[in-house]
């Protein structure tokens, strides 16, 4: 089982591969496309994270006292954002994902890439992870 | 004729570098960019002749209040208004509204009464009403939009009735670029005893404008869309409605005499304009319009349609974009959707090639709703466009079309 950053240095090393975004938006794009659709009875308000232009949803759930993720978005960039976050976290203790440091966001780039609007959107995904990972560890 | 390569050389912004690529900025629906001159008339203002306006007896005050108050003669005429003092300044479109929604809203508004809309406003000219019904027990309606994005005069008529006590129509649609028949719509609304507003924020730039002509009884626009400063604009009333209406905000300058036993209310248009106002940009808002006036609107809507022609031409061309808003009087925005494919995904590989174009809702969601879509992509386009940008737009596309398929 990797660590959350060896995950995370393995996606940053994915993207030094491309100088240009437009390679870096195929490969969001492709990967977006690669993901499964997130089953509709988890699409809902509660799952719903505001902020973002398109409508994503995030569902989470505990297994063997891990916690995973499963992720869908109607824009196929932001699905492909939205299961970065979901590649670096899902499957890890709910402990180690409130206490990760996401580096990568910013190592590859996207940050700085998306206009405030969108970074809103992405700040969203991330709080509404820690946010389960701190539920589930009170539990 | 309009010399474009001349014009845009007057425009600092359009020769940036996005992402490394050349600018292409087609979100002109949401604001537009600022000539040189604009830009100068603020800062000058700030360098040589700032001091805070109206009641100062030193030289910078008095010149201030000059040119501020030269702007106001300045609209005046540019609308067309019988009078100096139905020129009230605002933050802009929104401002305008809100301040009719508070005062003649509250006042002349009752329980029963009904306001009328249509479903393509912009969210500014819905929630200030839905927040006066919601106080005031009024009824909010509106005219439905057909398939092209037009309204139905005799859905007016049905709709329009003695129990309409206001009706508040966008001039042209933001989210389609439909142009709505507001000479008739203001001729409705009168021959039914009901008062009209024109929101013209989407019109100011493309059309000469001549309030006593059309006869409304409000209309306003932001600064900030014929090309001034943000944070400027108009509400134009008619004078007798204006002296009815209560003041919308309380402080300085909107009185005469304060006092703890009572405070007595300044005249137009003063009533109006509490605290110290965005005094720069109202004066560079003067430059604006001057710089239009210069280019002549009737030129720059010549232009602006052979450009919206050749653009709606090109994008038809692509396979599985639709466009939204095909209405036959149409200002130069389209809206389109690729088959399949999210606004948002086309507005983010477009922004990456230099190409600015708004994408989502418009802040018009019964559109939106209307058409059962998430949104639209929107291409809006100004004098200072060309059929060169369309091309890169249109390649723009087809590149999105490709790698999100």
């Amino acid at each position: 089982m990797q660590t959350i950053n060896s995950i995370q240095d393995e996606i940053i090393e994915d993207f030094s591969m491309y100088d240009d975004w437009n390679d870096k938006y195929e490969y969001l794009i492709e990967f977006g496309k690669s993901l499964g659709k997130l089953d509709e009875q988890y699409k809902t308000e509660e799952n719903r994270i505001h902020g973002c232009q398109s409508r994503v949803w995030l569902h989470g759930e505990i297994k063997d006292d891990k916690l995973f993720f499963y992720a869908d978005s109607d824009a196929i960039i932001t699905k492909g954002i939205v299961g970065l976050l979901v590649r670096v976290l899902s499957g890890h203790t709910p402990n180690e994902i409130a206490e990760s440091d996401l580096y990568f966001i910013e190592k590859i780039g996207l940050k700085d890439h998306l206009s405030p609007n969108r970074a809103n959107g992405l700040v969203a995904m991330v709080k509404k992870m820690k946010t389960y990972g701190i539920a589930f560890q009170a539990k | 004729m309009l010399d474009i390569q001349k014009i845009r050389t007057d425009f600092p912004i359009l020769n940036e570098k996005i992402r490394g690529k050349q600018l292409v900025y087609l979100d002109n629906g949401a604001s537009t960019q600022k000539p040189q001159v604009v830009i100068d008339a603020e800062s000058y203002y700030y360098e040589h002749q700032y001091a805070n306006i109206h009641r100062g007896v030193h030289y910078l005050s008095q010149v201030g209040t000059d040119l501020y108050e030269n702007v106001r003669k300045q609209v005046q005429q540019f609308v067309n208004a019988k009078h100096e003092h139905e020129i009230i300044f605002t933050k802009g479109t929104t401002n305008a509204i809100n301040l009719v929604a508070y005062t003649f809203g509250r006042k002349f508004i009752n329980e029963g009464d009904e306001i009328l809309i249509t479903e393509m406003e912009h969210h500014s000219n819905i929630v200030p009403w839905q927040m006066l019904c919601e106080e005031k027990k009024c009824i909010l309606k509106y005219i439905p939009l057909q398939a092209d994005g037009s309204i139905n005069l005799e859905d007016a008529e049905k709709l329009i009735t003695p129990k309409t006590k206001l009706v508040s129509v966008v001039y042209v649609s933001n989210a389609l670029g439909t142009i709505n028949p507001i000479k008739e719509l203001i001729a409705i609304a009168h021959k039914n005893g009901a008062k009209i507003l024109i929101d013209a924020a989407q019109a100011i730039q493309h059309f000469t404008i001549d309030v006593q002509a059309l006869d409304c009884d409000f209309f306003v626009f932001s600064g900030h869309k014929i090309y001034g400063p943000t944070g400027t604009g108009i509400l134009y009333g008619k004078d007798d409605i204006l002296n009815q209406m209560p003041p919308y905000e309380g402080g300085g300058d909107m009185i005469k005499t304060v006092s703890f036993s009572g405070t007595t209310f300044n005249d137009l248009p003063f009533k109006f304009e509490a605290g110290t106002p965005n005094i720069a940009g109202c004066i560079a808002l003067g430059t604006a319009i001057k710089y239009v006036q210069d280019l002549g609107i009737d030129n720059i809507r010549a232009y602006e349609t052979e450009l919206l022609n050749y653009a709606t031409e090109k994008l038809s061309a692509i396979e599985g974009l639709k466009i939204y808003g095909t209405a036959k009087h149409k200002s130069s925005v389209i809206s389109f959707l690729l088959d399949g494919i999210h606004p948002y995904d086309v507005g983010v590989i477009l922004d990456n090639q230099g190409i600015a174009i708004r994408t989502g809702h418009h802040c018009a969601q019964p559109v939106m709703d209307h058409y059962g879509i998430p949104g639209t992509c929107r291409a809006s386009f100004a004098f200072y466009n060309t059929k060169e940008e369309v091309d890169v737009l249109v390649e723009g596309i087809l590149k999105a079309k490709k790698m999100l398929s």
